[in-house]
């Protein structure tokens, strides 16, 4: 009995000094990471490159994915594969104290993590949560007061527009990204979820795709027609379009005469390469969107 | 009962059944429309929003489907017979491939150029099927002696997985959301949203059906073996090369007008031939009329069972298809 309890006493007071070492590790690996400043960031997502530029980090970032090109200055920077091939490797050698990584690339996670080197995770979410991403990315990159500042001045023109737009007829809007050119196959539209049906909502628009709970949906006719949205809100990711093919594209829809988005002239194609990317330009977009859908 | 009597019953049992599909699925959808007002010509275009839901969104669909799987169908009885292969279907002889790169790089390249009112996508996916077919028949012919079918199967076949690897690399430099476009064409999607692509494939279509109108007998005798067929005074290079040549082309129109659909030009030859036997003057045209009536069925569930979201017509397809192939493939052996 007694041999017991000193078996006993003896495994307790070695649990508790194993605790221990792992807390005091754990509160040092933590102190050790918020003491240094990551100087060598890698970001293989292009919305999370921009927002650390946004929020004075862009100094530090040495690489970035080959779809990067906003801000220009990431142009000269070397690139690391992206999404579906990141060049593990040569993001090795660049010997990063931070990886940007998107939240399905686990591969690549796991070998950064026996590589001991940290990485952020990024998942595209809703409006809110770009605001979010530049606070954390402003305490993990040693930015506090600028993410602060980036994110506030943010809220505050996303709020304004919301402000400006208040109480005014909202129409019932099909917000398109993707469509085939020149006719009205493979459309795909905003759904009930997403930064994009956030933006609408913003902009003082009702997405008629709202009750799907999905960040896109494919719209088939059918669905369009009846639905009947009283505009129809394009997005273009390209620099510009001709005045030509602006007119080519309104008139791809010319065949739904039913529509009120179609009999009212209000099929808009808004033509930017920042409208559908969730960072610091979000601003802009959906100042775009409410100066189409209020003029 | 004599052959002609079967024929023509058979037939038209069959034609009752595609019409009587073919006139009640544009009245069925994810939304349910007033046929009266649909047809109330009183009633400005503009406004009737019934007729447009008919006429603009259901009826091309309809007709779309109709014709690529009575296409498919067809091709696919064609094609087995000629080459004497269960396995053989529209797209085994690397049409479907060829198409599929096509419209991959009217996809990725962002090419604008339409003809006629009908799309780069459709038009490059047809081009990209002539050239399969090119290919394939060059090596099939370039035999001292005719047509080689056992040539033509595996030219087919390889071409296939070439042209697979040449639609990766062209994925892969392509960015995201095209390679997204790209992938979504591959399930196939029916929703054609005006008549002009139909009206485009459809000449190609009607003449290859023009050819498989005179084929039966001959596809009969050739199932036989060649030299059966070449005793009974059958040319039998030349009926191969107007077999290969008609079923390819309505392939390629097909896929062009529909995306590559599949199962559709394996299961209903074989469904049909379990049903009526094989003689292909029943087959042919039973499978055509079946192909038909199957298709606007799976693009009916399509747009109704998950609606108002919509699944790839290709996913129904595959999924009716995938355990009714393997059920039969038991059962045969």
């Amino acid at each position: 009995m007694a041999t017991g309890q000193k078996v006993l006493t003896t495994k307790v007071t070695k649990g508790i000094l194993l605790s221990l070492f792992f807390f005091v590790s754990f509160v040092s690996f933590v102190v050790d990471v918020g003491a240094q400043q990551p100087k060598r960031i890698v970001s293989l997502v292009p919305n999370v490159t921009e927002i650390l530029y946004a929020i004075g980090a862009g100094p530090q970032v040495v690489a970035v994915s080959s779809y990067d090109e906003e801000p220009p200055a990431v142009r000269a920077l070397p690139k690391v594969g992206a999404l579906l091939d990141p060049d593990t490797e040569r993001i090795l050698t660049l010997r990063p104290d931070l990886v940007i990584t998107y939240g399905s690339q686990v591969d690549l996670q796991s070998q950064l993590t026996r590589a001991s080197i940290p990485f952020f995770s990024y998942r595209h979410g809703d409006l809110a949560h770009i605001m979010a991403t530049m606070r954390e990315l402003g305490a993990r990159t040693g930015h506090v007061a600028d993410a602060e500042r980036a994110a506030s001045a943010l809220e505050a023109r996303i709020a304004a527009v919301r402000a400006r737009v208040k109480g005014r007829p909202r129409p019932r809007t099909l917000l398109v990204f993707e469509r085939q050119s020149g006719t009205l196959q493979n459309i795909y539209a905003s759904a009930g979820r997403g930064f994009l049906h956030d933006m609408l909502d913003a902009a003082g628009g009702d997405d008629v795709l709202a009750e799907i709970e999905k960040e896109s949906a494919q719209a088939s006719i059918e669905n369009i027609l009846t639905r009947a949205p009283d505009v129809i809100l394009e997005l273009r990711s390209a620099d510009r379009l001709s005045a030509a093919a602006m007119q080519r594209e309104v008139s791809s829809w010319s065949s739904l005469a039913s529509v009120p988005a179609v009999r009212n002239h209000r099929v808009i194609v808004l033509v930017g390469k920042g409208l559908t990317v969730p960072g610091p330009r979000v601003a802009e977009g959906i100042e775009q969107m409410a100066k189409a859908l209020h003029p | 009962m004599s052959i002609r009597r079967r024929i023509a019953m058979i037939v038209s049992l069959f034609s009752v059944l595609t019409v009587a599909v073919i006139v009640w699925a544009p009245t069925v959808g994810s939304t349910s429309i007033s046929l009266s007002r649909a047809f109330n010509t009183s009633l400005p275009w503009a406004d009737n929003v019934d007729a447009q839901i008919f006429f603009v969104a259901r009826l091309p669909r309809v007709l779309a489907a109709s014709l690529v799987g009575a296409t498919l169908a067809a091709a696919g009885v064609v094609l087995q017979a000629m080459l004497r292969n269960p396995l053989a279907t529209p797209f085994t002889l690397g049409v479907s491939a060829g198409a599929a790169l096509g419209a991959m790089l009217a996809v990725i390249f962002q090419l604008e150029v339409g003809i006629l009112g009908i799309s780069s996508v459709p038009i490059m996916s047809f081009v990209g099927s002539l050239a399969a077919i090119g290919i394939v028949y060059a090596l099939a012919s370039s035999q001292k002696r005719g047509l080689s079918t056992n040539v033509l199967l595996l030219a087919g076949v390889t071409l296939n997985s070439f042209f697979s690897a040449l639609i990766l690399f062209v994925q892969y430099l392509a960015d995201f959301t095209q390679s997204l476009r790209a992938v979504r064409w591959l399930m196939g999607d029916l929703d054609v949203g005006s008549y002009r692509p139909i009206i485009g494939a459809a000449p190609f279509i009607v003449a290859a059906f023009a050819v498989f109108a005179i084929l039966p007998r001959t596809l009969n005798l050739l199932s036989m073996g060649e030299d059966v067929a070449a005793a009974r005074g059958v040319e039998v290079v030349r009926s191969q090369r107007l077999a290969f040549l008609s079923a390819s082309l309505a392939t390629g129109a097909a896929v062009s007008l529909g995306g590559p659909v599949g199962f559709i030009g394996i299961i209903v030859p074989h469904l049909v031939r379990l049903l009526v036997g094989s003689d292909h003057r029943v087959v042919l045209p039973a499978a055509t009329l079946f192909g038909a009536a199957f298709l606007v069925l799976c693009d009916l569930l399509a747009r109704t069972i998950m609606a108002p979201l919509e699944l790839p017509v290709g996913i129904i397809t595959a999924l009716i298809g995938g355990p009714f192939f393997l059920w039969l493939l038991v059962k045969k052996s």
